[in-house]
């Protein structure tokens, strides 16, 4: 936690895991990681609870077709995709994409 | 209808992934844990075809509930209605005309209790919710479902919460507000209501109708097809134009479609050809069809098309398959096309739509003028929602002139 220029542990990026895939976060519902970018932010969580990376990614690398990432409520596709930068306190939410019927 | 009191255990199966077909039992989740993917009803369609004949249908209410032997819902369990469904089909035969489409029908959804097709899935999902023991309703919308699930909740006597965009059209809120939700206006897209509702839900004991209980929900959209089935006299149209958001319903008619032929409940073989449309303004899944992949990318909407901005379409990749699979196509229109579809069906049908069914009349209208049709396939086009929903769109239209009340003021201004 003190890489980041001496970050605390509340000021680092935070992902927040919806509930089918808090059997590979051990229950967790978020999780905190160290990284300036998505792409690495995603590196991070599966280097701290393996399974991840496949679950979130295709084998492109690319986000999977029904996962939807948010850094700050912002979907990932409509700006920097994975490049998205990463400043401290982030929030990644991990949403499936599954929901929403028309109007 | 006969009772069959112990129909339900073999009738629905449970749950079923439509990415990597894991089965799970029946409970209110939509999204398969392994890989993400939607999970759909699983029905055993022997125990159905063993019991289900046009008879049986013909005998049933003057609704869509005349079809709940292909529907979710366990047979011991009230249905909440408001008398939803077997909505007119009419005949267009002026729209038609103008057309060169000398077999063109309306499926007028306007007609429904709170005037768009959104009562149909409401009934599902609301009944499901109240047999299995939710006190809370919840959806994500952009006005119609709002105004459905407010009306329905009211008449389950549930608890209901409704997100909207904090846009939405007046005539909606209004619509839904009179039956006393908790009305959450959100300061973004319907995106961004959509995302919030799915993490919002992650900690409630609530059903929302278009997300946890979602694969109930959507299922109430095939009765749209089934009864323009029936009215056609137990066959399938060749063409089908439906108006696309998420593309959940779109989803279900090649479902629906398919239910209808594998059951013997229609004469001929083949799948009608399901045709989407979009408003350019909110067009992601045109966008994909154009560029001849599946993969939909994300828009902000902008258009008066509200109640299908839509810029992240959960069901959008199937859509694109199922156009390209049954000889459908994607198209679009613009925010003017869109207006005078809505003229256009009102000045020759006498059908007043929202702007959703005036990208549906575009679409058919593009379409047609292009050159799609012989004039000689039977096509019907879904109309999903009431024009007083979206008055405004429409607000400057119309010939008025104001007189004194004299006959000579009437024959110098209006006889001619």
């Amino acid at each position: 936690m003190t890489i980041l220029c001496g970050k605390e542990f509340d000021q680092v990026p935070v992902f927040r895991i919806p509930g089918p895939l808090r059997s590979l976060s051990g229950g967790e519902a978020t999780v905190t990681v160290e990284a300036t970018d998505l792409r690495a932010a995603i590196d991070a969580l599966e280097a701290k609870y393996p399974g991840f990376k496949g679950r979130l990614l295709d084998e492109d690398g690319q986000p999977r077709q029904f996962v939807n990432l948010f850094v700050n409520d912002e979907d990932v596709r409509l700006g920097q995709g994975l490049g998205a930068p990463l400043q401290e306190s982030d929030e990644i939410a991990i949403v499936p994409a599954v929901a929403g019927g028309a109007g | 209808m006969p009772s069959e009191p112990h129909l339900h255990a073999r009738r629905v199966l449970g749950l079923r992934c439509r990415e990597c077909g894991a089965e799970y039992e029946v409970q209110a989740t939509h999204v398969c844990p392994r890989c993400f993917g939607p999970l759909d009803v699983a029905y055993d369609y022997g125990v159905i075809r063993r019991l289900l004949t046009r008879q049986r249908i013909q005998s049933g209410p003057p609704s869509m509930w005349r079809y709940r032997d292909l529907l979710p819902l366990e047979e011991d369990a009230a249905v909440v209605s408001l008398g939803e469904g077997f909505t007119p089909l009419v005949k267009a035969e002026r729209l038609g005309a103008e057309l060169g489409l000398r077999n063109l029908y309306l499926k007028n959804d306007s007609m429904n209790p709170t005037n768009s097709f959104k009562d149909r899935v409401v009934s599902v999902a609301i009944s499901w919710a109240r047999a299995h023991g939710f006190e809370t309703i919840g959806c994500a919308s952009t006005g119609n479902l709002a105004n459905a699930v407010a009306a329905y909740a009211a008449r389950a006597g549930l608890e209901c919460y409704v997100f909207l965009p904090r846009d939405t059209e007046a005539e909606k809120l209004v619509a839904t507000s009179v039956f006393e939700p908790t009305i959450v206006a959100v300061r973004g897209t319907y995106d961004d209501v959509n995302r919030l509702c799915s993490q919002v839900m992650e900690d409630l004991p609530w059903a929302f109708c278009n997300i946890n209980i979602r694969p109930f929900y959507a299922e109430g959209s095939k009765t749209l097809t089934f009864e323009t089935a029936e009215q056609l006299g137990w066959r399938l149209p060749d063409e089908i134009v439906i108006p696309i958001a998420s593309g959940c319903q779109f989803v279900r008619h090649r479902r629906a479609a398919q239910e209808l032929l594998d059951l013997g409940l229609v004469d001929g073989q083949d799948l009608p050809r399901l045709t989407g449309a979009q408003a350019l303004g909110c067009a992601p899944v045109y966008r994909a069809w154009e560029a001849g992949t599946d993969r939909v990318s994300p828009v902000v909407p902008d258009t008066i098309a509200r109640s299908i901005a839509i810029g992240n379409p959960s069901d959008g990749p199937y859509v694109v398959r199922i156009a390209r699979e049954t000889g459908g196509v994607v198209e679009a229109v613009t925010e003017e096309e869109i207006v005078e579809a809505i003229r256009l069906l009102a000045r020759t049908e006498g059908i007043f739509t929202e702007t959703a069914g005036g990208v549906t009349i575009g679409v058919l209208a593009k379409l047609a003028r292009r050159g799609r049709w012989n004039g000689d396939e039977v096509i019907v086009a879904y109309v999903t929602g009431h024009g007083l929903k979206t008055a405004d769109a429409v607000a400057d239209a119309g010939r008025r002139v104001e007189i004194e009340p004299s006959l000579r003021a009437f024959r110098e201004k209006v006889a001619v």
